[in-house]
């Protein structure tokens, strides 16, 4: 059972032909096995109808040549066999001879005299004769119907003429088997126009149905190879989504699909800020490094200038020096975002100052905002922060947004988190750049310092929030959400706070 | 083929004679004659057979009517019994049963009452240019009781001392002169014995059954096959009859039957006309009567 493996062929053949190939091989063997059975069917009928004419024609002029061989008629018998075989010959190509013989198997009669003359014996007349004369058997009820040695086109059928219980002789009929040729080509003529018929009907039918059965596959396989390379690029509209068992292969690669998809976007994330939590840990060493010899260059010059000389020069260089140590210090300051936490709670008034802040630049542009706030205030959240995430966003919306464009601004407040939404219309930022936006200078071409939504990123995460963008052609959609913390009302003044926020950095 | 031939010289000979819309004014006037024809002419000519009665009922004035039998004995028999008056029969069995009939008038073929026998073979058997030459072959005789087709090749047979009943492998007969042409041009038989007359006829009409067979012997002539009427009959209607008979050279359609008969008239025949049939036949007894004797 195992030792046999069905041969392939054209292993490597798509199924889109393979299947069709199949199908046609299929209908070509029914068709081909169901004209074979008919002709055979046919040409057994054929045969058979050669045996009972030829039986029943032999009886019948038996019957009927019986007072002639009595009588010793040779004459009469002869016009007897003679119209006989006229009557019937016309029906097939050239009649059957007709013998008679008598009891001692010597040629009574014969409607062909010159093949087998009056007279001589049967057996004498050639092989095929004498291998008749040796089966049939001479009596009074011995019928023989077809036989006929093997290889020779003679068939042999016999009745005996008997008078009472007494053999006169024989009728013999020599018939030949190549006389049903013509109607097996008949037959065989039939049953393949029949075939072809039938063939021109169902080939393309089932090739069709063939192609149909094959396309699902077809279009699934193609879909994986893209996989996991170009997973953008398979279109699933392709994909066949039937009950069948493709149809459920086609839905398990549609939620693999999703699911790497899923993937792919989670480990953009991770990559995404593992990196601003390492920019995050670099500007936090870098500012350390840097603030506290900062600290020491402006206390030495506040000291000089206490205690030191009026010269105009020293004193004009000095305030130039403080003027740079002053601007790296708010430089680094912004990149650590090393921000106070807000003692106060977040109130509908902190809205209002941000708008009214923002206002002249929208304005510059001709834009406007669409405010929708639904929350009751004040919010359990540091004031400042929020107020500072709002800032940078709307900013960076005024920025975006076309000449007489528009901004909206949702806040809502899903319980436990506040939801602020600013969406602009306007320019959005390209696919290349929405994974690096959060990091420093990233969208410093021009406007702002390029800090703006490093600052917005590193608060939201210090309030343990998320941070989402969506950015489309003539739409971006930043979303906050902070969970509200209850803790912000209580908080003392001071130290605590300070230390909170440069862990928070820190982390 | 051979059945439109036939069929072809039938309707050329009843359109030429012009009887189809004859009116026939001698309906029902007197008894229907019996007349017995025997293969002596090719009864199977059905359509000759007619014009000519409807010839002899119109000369006659007398409905008459042809019989037809399968054998010549049969007619022998109707007409030696008085159920025929007149019969055309062979010149053989008229020498036997001489005192049971009377010589009414014998045909004229090629200006003589006389006839011959053909023995014939078929056309493709060139090898036998006697009767002697054909033994050991099957021989078709047409009828027993003929002359020609039986009675002449056996005596052929006897006067050369051979034993006619052993001489050929097989015989049978065909019971008419026109079927032993067929016999042996179809191969039944390798031989035949024939009407010299009828095998002529015959090849006029159904010229492609006789060029299948050629005559391998010709016999002395014999006397014609004489028409015979009963012993008994009314010398007034055997007179009437013989008239009739003679006057067809005298009149256009009686010619026209004639020609299609391919025979110049019928003459009042002398009885030594067939004193050599008689002789054959003498001959044939005396054979068969030194062989039973012979027999132990």
């Amino acid at each position: 059972m195992s030792a046999f493996r069905f041969p392939r062929f054209f292993p490597q053949l798509s199924l889109r032909y393979k299947i069709p190939l199949r199908v046609t091989l299929l209908v070509l063997l029914v068709a081909l096995s169901v004209t074979v059975a008919i002709v055979l069917r046919q040409a057994n009928q054929a045969r058979e109808d050669l045996d009972r004419y030829s039986s029943s024609l032999a009886r019948a002029l038996a019957n009927t040549l019986q007072p002639y061989l009595r009588h010793d008629d040779v004459w009469r018998a002869y016009e007897i066999i003679r119209s006989a075989i006229e009557d019937a010959g016309a029906t097939s190509s050239g009649s059957p001879p007709v013998i008679v013989t008598d009891a001692t198997g010597m040629i009574f009669v014969s409607s062909k005299p010159r093949e087998f003359p009056v007279g001589a014996s049967l057996a004498s007349i050639g092989p095929d004769f004498a291998y008749f004369t040796s089966l049939h058997r001479p009596d009074a009820t011995a019928e023989s119907a077809g036989i006929g040695p093997e290889g020779s086109d003679r068939l042999f059928y016999a009745a005996p003429i008997k008078a009472d219980t007494v053999r006169l002789g024989d009728v013999v009929l020599v018939s030949s088997r190549s006389a049903l040729w013509p109607r097996y080509v008949e037959i065989l003529k039939q049953a393949s126009a029949v075939t072809v018929l039938a063939l021109a009907l169902l080939l393309p039918a089932s090739w069709f149905w063939a192609r149909r059965t094959a396309t699902p596959l077809v279009s699934l396989a193609s879909a994986m190879r893209k996989v996991p390379a170009r997973l953008d690029d398979i279109s699933e509209d392709t994909l066949a989504d039937e009950g069948d068992e493709i149809g459920e292969l086609t839905r398990t690669f549609r939620s693999m699909l999703a699911d790497l998809k899923n993937k792919r976007e989670l480990e953009n994330q991770v990559v995404a800020s593992e990196r601003l939590a390492a920019i995050g840990r670099l500007a936090a060493g870098i500012a350390h490094e840097i603030n506290n010899p900062l600290g020491g260059m402006l206390n030495a010059i506040s000291t000089y200038r206490k205690h030191g000389s009026n010269d105009p020069l020293v004193n004009r260089t000095l305030a130039l020096l403080e003027r740079g140590l002053t601007q790296i210090r708010a430089s680094v300051g912004a990149l650590l975002v090393e921000t106070r936490l807000s003692d106060r709670p977040l109130t509908r008034e902190d809205f209002d100052d941000v708008l009214l802040l923002v206002a002249p630049q929208v304005d510059r542009k001709g834009g406007a905002i669409d405010r929708d706030v639904r929350v009751d205030f004040p919010l359990p959240l540091p004031a400042g922060q929020v107020r500072q995430i709002l800032i940078n966003l709307l900013l960076n919306a005024a920025n975006a947004i076309e000449p007489g464009g528009r901004i909206g601004l949702v806040v809502e407040l899903p319980d436990p988190v506040l939801r602020i939404r600013v969406h602009n219309s306007g320019r959005h930022i390209p696919e290349e750049k929405l994974q690096y936006l959060f990091e420093p200078f990233t969208l410093a071409a021009g406007e702002g310092s390029g800090l703006g939504l490093w600052v917005v990123y590193q608060i939201v995460k210090q309030l343990g929030g998320s941070l989402s963008v969506d950015s489309k052609p003539d739409s971006t959609f930043f979303a906050v959400e902070l969970p509200l913390d209850s803790t912000v009302t209580q908080l003392p003044h001071g130290q605590q706070e300070h230390e909170r926020a440069s862990a928070a950095v820190l982390d | 083929m051979r059945r439109v031939e036939r069929r072809d010289a039938v309707r050329a000979l009843v359109v030429g004679a012009g009887y189809c819309a004859m009116p026939r004014a001698y309906a029902a006037s007197g008894r229907v004659i019996p007349i017995g024809v025997t293969a002596v002419f090719p009864e199977d000519e059905v359509g000759l057979l007619h014009t000519w009665k409807e010839w002899l009922e119109e000369r006659l004035q007398r409905p008459i009517e042809f019989v037809t039998r399968s054998s010549y004995r049969e007619i022998s028999d109707l007409i030696r019994a008085g159920q025929l008056d007149f019969a055309w029969i062979c010149g053989y069995p008229y020498v036997r049963y001489k005192s049971e009939l009377r010589l009414v008038a014998v045909p004229v073929w090629k200006g003589k009452p006389l006839y011959r026998s053909y023995i014939i073979a078929p056309v493709e058997d060139i090898r036998p240019q006697r009767i002697l030459d054909l033994r050991g072959h099957v021989f078709a005789f047409s009828d027993p009781d003929s002359n020609s087709g039986h009675l002449y090749p056996c005596y052929a047979l006897i006067r050369e001392e051979q034993d006619p009943d052993a001489f050929f492998s097989r015989t049978f007969y065909t019971w008419a002169h026109r079927l032993v042409v067929r016999a042996v041009g179809e191969g039944v038989a390798q031989a035949g014995a024939v009407d010299g007359y009828v095998y002529e006829l015959v090849a006029s009409l159904q010229p492609r059954l006789v060029a299948r067979t050629r005559v391998v012997e010709r016999s002395p002539l014999f006397g014609h096959t004489p028409m015979v009427a009963r012993r008994d009959i009314d010398p007034q209607e055997e007179a009437a009859f013989f008239a009739a008979l003679a006057a067809m050279t005298d009149d256009p359609r009686g010619r026209e039957l004639l020609r299609a008969m391919q025979l110049d008239g019928f003459v009042r025949g002398n009885v030594a006309l067939y004193d050599s049939i008689e002789g054959m036949m003498h001959a044939d007894e005396q054979f068969r009567a030194r062989k039973m004797a012979a027999r132990p």
